[in-house]
């Protein structure tokens, strides 16, 4: 770890960009709602597998670009992106060790709260309520957690990420 | 930081944020411009002679109902130059921009234009199509901006209904053909079908642009307000180019001193009589 620190970079941001790009593709009408955080669950990856290079800071970054891609007010984004690298950084330990279904859960209650973040915010600029369908995108995203875990694991294999 | 935005003090970092982003909007564009291209370029050429001579049949419809316009639009200056009014028509510069097709949050109506700043956008420009206003411009970056769609849940258009003049606010719902008029007392003259066009209050909008078409009318004499609904004019989920209007060359303020600056209480005066109406 000491001599190849810093390695592969490139794809940790090529993965973010991927995330960016699925995050704005046009998607037919009745998917839209089903849309799952893929900048956040790609941010959750990295968090639990390169902690010491992919933090707090990497979060707001990303959440800035992403509320500028959203159109949404700066910084919501970038807050609760933050928040939830903390606290991947702060329990990665934990949940790397954790069975599947249990990291399932634990990205899902991740996701939804990104989503109450999200929401709060939005409330607080006196933005309505949206339908009940807004909080669909973190179960999608936790089910699609094994796929993603795998897709980017070999990636980070292939590349020697680390 | 939330706060700061606010403000509108984080425009510029977020315009620079916006450059960033471009090449990601760009690349997810690509695939639809290329369709688009490869559609145009491939196509028979006894497709585009059919084209060209509907385009044809239809400019010339066009022209002859343009010239009942101008006649039309001297006489109305003419009578207004009697009364004195204040009122002016002038040719509005205007460009054509494209949607780009990226998606955007799905519980905000906004949608990126290929335009920025470097084609003299301005913030809170507004954003028409061939039938009628869509919305106005929010943030704008060097090569594209944000604009939000009058059904956005966070906008409103001050309206006025054609027939009669009466002059209300139009509220988004975030349902992308609804439009709702909480302000019209019970006892006023609304009808369905009634055509609600821009009044140009408030001074973001130009007077007169048709906006929405009434669709349903509640009137329950319990109420102080009826429940009015609109359907936007515009194809708000279908147009592709849209038209981004400037105001007119010599900006003097045409409707600001008619009503002091707040449109949100010119909804209370009831009908102003049929003298506007043809």
């Amino acid at each position: 770890m000491n001599l190849t620190r810093h390695h592969g970079g490139i794809f940790i941001v090529l993965s973010f960009a991927a995330a960016m790009l699925l995050t704005i593709v046009p998607l037919p009408d009745g998917l839209r709602p089903l849309r799952p955080d893929w900048v956040t669950l790609t941010l959750i990856f990295w968090c639990l597998v390169l902690p010491y290079r992919i933090s707090v800071g990497s979060g707001f970054v990303a959440g800035l670009l992403l509320d500028t891609l959203n159109g949404t007010l700066l910084g919501e984004h970038a807050l609760s992106l933050s928040l939830i690298a903390y606290l991947c950084v702060r329990l990665h330990q934990r949940i790397r060790v954790y069975p599947m279904w249990q990291q399932v859960l634990m990205v899902m209650v991740f996701l939804t709260l990104h989503q109450l973040l999200t929401l709060w915010i939005d409330s607080v600029i006196g933005r309505p309520m949206p339908s009940p369908s807004y909080w669909l995108p973190p179960l999608v995203g936790g089910l699609l957690w094994p796929v993603i875990y795998q897709l980017l694991t070999s990636l980070r294999i292939n590349f020697s990420i680390q | 930081m939330t706060i700061d935005h606010r403000q509108h003090h984080l425009n510029s970092v977020r315009a620079a944020l916006s450059v960033a982003v471009y090449p990601l909007q760009w690349l997810v564009n690509l695939p639809g411009s290329t369709g688009q291209w490869f559609r145009e370029s491939l196509s028979t050429r006894r497709d585009l002679q059919e084209e060209n001579a509907g385009l044809r049949t239809q400019q010339l419809v066009l022209n002859t109902q343009l010239q009942k316009l101008e006649a039309l639009e001297a006489e109305n200056m003419r009578l207004r130059a009697l009364l004195d009014s204040s009122f002016q028509v002038g040719k509005r510069p205007m460009l054509i921009a494209e949607l780009l097709s990226v998606d955007m949050d799905p519980y905000r109506h906004q949608i990126e234009i290929n335009k920025g700043s470097l084609d003299r956008l301005y913030e809170g420009q507004p954003l028409l199509d061939s039938q009628g206003i869509m919305g106005q411009l929010i943030h704008v970056g060097p090569f594209s901006a944000t604009a939000m769609l009058i059904t956005d849940p966070s906008h409103a258009i001050p309206v006025q209904i054609n027939r009669t003049g009466l002059r209300t606010i139009a509220l988004g719902t975030g349902s992308i053909d609804r439009l709702d008029l909480p302000h019209i007392p019970t006892n006023a003259d609304v009808r369905v079908g009634d055509l609600l066009v821009s009044s140009g209050l408030g001074g973001r909008f130009p007077p007169g642009y048709p906006v929405a078409e009434v669709v349903s009318v509640e009137q329950d004499p319990g109420n102080t307000f009826s429940t009015v609904e609109a359907r936007p004019r515009a194809n708000l989920d279908r147009s592709r180019e849209v038209l981004l209007v400037w105001p007119p060359a010599i900006t003097t303020p045409a409707s600001a001193p008619a009503t002091p600056s707040s449109p949100a209480t010119a909804d209370s005066d009831n009908k102003p009589g049929g003298d506007t109406a043809p």
